[in-house]
């Protein structure tokens, strides 16, 4: 087991060092392109939290990342104030917000708590439309260059942003390594495995899931504030049904319930989308092919066959 | 025009609503009650019907009575064996796994939606319906004591809307008829409530799922050819109706016939009144948060029976 860590920790820190030194290789297009992904990433990481680990498939995760990047955006437009705490205001309402949609929609479970969060989803994506006074609906709004600073960092300089979204990435991922690792994870997993048996065995279940979905809310609210500060547009699009199937689409590549999955599936994927909507404006037909075949041939996604053939320690 | 002609107005327009919303829900009840699966590509399903509806009348030409007959029955048919080839090279293959039928469909929604795109293109077009003639409708009122009829300016409706309506309600008796009158009725109904059983007494159950799969999409596919000459055909057009199928199927009680229609007459009605009262976008997001909640505290839907 603790050569099992030690390999981990090689794997994971290598990971970190090869994305930190790709920022002094890559050209300037795919440098804008990788800071996105990883911002990104963190989203899809805290999505696998909830699918991935615990079993729970949500489709309003959409709701937590616009929580997050509305909250902050908002509070820089609206209320004037730095984009520090504006990140913070962010970050703190998604995870309320998850909180509150989490503790009602844990009372369903299966096709209806899919369906539920989907619907939350939805209400929370009209809900902005409708306040389009202050949100400026559909068309969104730009965060002012000026405002996309904390203490004296210009986020909007490319490599300062590299950095930042390095930042979350890196917490994001070393939180899910640590919850994987720990005790609390444990529970989740077995409750994914099986619930009954988990309550048998004296866990609160049901204060576990909402654990889960806190967690998982906030590394998207986290994602969605970061996008924000970092990329400067904030609207409505983000908070829509497509934003809720984008990270199930990238978990499900990667692997559900693999640390590193998330990372390569929003990797694969975004390339994947960026190349062929070179071609056609039709590209939201690869991911629906991409959905199709995985869910046909490989519902362990990448880092999960990979994990099954060859690497049998990957968390 | 006075609030009287106005409410009736709504209504009449909200019956036409209601009448496409019921038979695009019922596919969707159909699927969910005997396979147990939610089909989220239903809405596509209905896109597919509208879009192929221009396709047909336009390839067609000639009197638009004549392409739009001919639309009504291939339409379905089409689209049904769509489904049905669906059904069979993806949802078979995966069990029928609510889950993963979620997200198999969802994937399927894509391919649809977006294959339309690069056919159909981004325009919305309209189909010329085969009759339109408009209607004038009286309303009552009081002079000096004594009841006498009027015409108010813009009491109207059009003979094409009237025939959606009987033609849906027509369809939807057909469906119930077939549901508890014909063998293949009985057969769905068994696969319904037992499936294990069912297949012990040799009902070939993936023969059935397949044909209501199919069934149900022809349901949407037929709505939407219903709706096309009102409503234009653009890729789309699947969202709402899915959207509303789903707040339908779920108020009504899932899975439950008469629960699907009672709802779909009331949501379409009472969608055209609110709409008057309360901007549309408030209209929806009280809808949605309504169906949520209902799911969350009478998860067996308002006229569903609660089962121990």
């Amino acid at each position: 087991m603790t050569a099992d860590m030690r390999k981990s920790l090689l794997l994971h820190g290598g990971v970190l060092l090869g994305l930190l030194a790709l920022q002094y290789v890559l050209p300037a297009y795919h440098h804008g392109n990788l800071a996105r992904v990883m911002v990104l990433a963190s989203y899809a990481m805290g999505y696998n939290l909830l699918f991935g680990y615990t079993g729970l498939l949500s489709l309003g995760h959409a709701l937590f990342f616009a929580a997050g990047l509305y909250g902050t955006g908002l509070a820089i437009s609206q209320f004037g104030v730095s984009a520090g705490v504006a990140l913070a205001v962010g970050v703190l309402f998604g995870t309320l917000v998850g909180i509150v949609i989490g503790a009602l929609a844990l009372r369903t479970e299966g096709v209806a708590f899919m369906i539920v969060t989907l619907m939350f989803a939805q209400a929370g994506y009209l809900t902005i439309l409708y306040f389009g006074q202050y949100t400026r609906g559909d068309e969104g709004f730009v965060i002012a260059l000026a405002d996309r600073n904390i203490s004296g960092w210009d986020l909007s300089d490319p490599s300062v942003r590299y950095f930042a979204a390095f930042i979350v990435f890196s917490a994001a991922l070393l939180m899910c390594l640590t919850v994987v690792k720990s005790r609390f994870g444990k529970v989740l997993i077995a409750i994914r495995e099986n619930e009954e048996r988990a309550r048998m065995l004296g866990y609160n279940v049901d204060r576990f899931k909402l654990a889960a979905i806190g967690l998982s809310a906030s590394l998207a609210a986290l994602s969605g504030a970061a996008y924000g500060v970092l990329f400067g547009y904030v609207g409505a699009s983000f908070a829509s049904v497509q934003y809720s199937i984008l990270p199930l689409l990238w978990v499900l590549l990667g692997g559900a319930g693999t640390v590193l999955g998330p990372l390569v599936g929003t990797l694969f994927m975004f390339y994947l989308i960026d190349l062929s909507s070179g071609i056609t404006t039709a590209y939201m037909l690869i991911a629906g092919v991409v959905l199709v075949f995985l869910t046909l041939f490989a519902p362990q996604g990448l880092m999960g066959e990979l994990r099954r053939r060859a690497i049998r320690w990957l968390p | 025009m006075d609030f009287g002609p106005y409410l009736m107005l709504a209504t009449l327009e909200g019956a036409v609503t209601a009448a496409v919303l019921a038979l695009t829900a019922s596919g969707l009840a159909l699927v969910f009650g005997v396979m147990r699966v939610v089909n989220v590509a239903h809405g596509e399903f209905f896109m597919l019907g509208a879009v192929l509806a221009w396709w047909v009348t336009n390839m067609l030409g000639g009197s638009a009575a004549f392409g739009f007959a001919v639309a009504l029955i291939v339409v379905p048919v089409l689209v049904g064996f769509l489904a049905v080839v669906t059904d069979m090279t993806v949802l078979k293959r995966i069990n029928y796994d609510p889950e993963r039928t979620i997200v198999a469909t969802i994937g399927i929604l894509y391919i649809f939606q977006q294959v339309t795109l690069m056919t159909y293109g981004p325009d919305a077009r309209p189909v010329v319906p085969p009759f339109n003639t408009r209607l004038a409708l009286p309303w009552i009122e009081f002079v000096d004591g004594e009841i006498s009829l009027y015409w108010p300016w813009g009491l109207s409706i059009t003979s094409y809307k009237l025939a959606v309506i009987g033609a849906a309600a027509l369809v939807l008796v057909g469906l119930w008829v077939l549901m508890t009158r014909s063998k293949l009725g009985l057969l769905m109904r068994a696969t319904e409530q037992d499936r294990d059983m069912a297949l012990a007494f040799g009902i070939p159950v993936e023969r059935v799922y397949a044909l209501v799969f199919g069934l149900g999409a022809a349901m949407a596919a037929l709505a939407a050819v219903l709706i096309v000459p009102i409503q234009q055909a653009h890729y789309l057009m699947g969202h709402d109706p899915l959207l509303l199928s789903f707040i339908v199927v779920i108020i009504g009680g899932l899975g439950s016939f008469p629960g699907t229609i009672l709802a779909a007459l009331l949501i379409g009605l009472s969608d055209g009144v609110i709409s008057v009262f309360f901007s549309p976008t408030l209209a929806k997001i009280l809808a949605t948060l309504l169906v949520a909640l209902v799911l969350v505290f009478r998860p067996q839907g308002l006229f569903g029976a609660r089962d121990t």
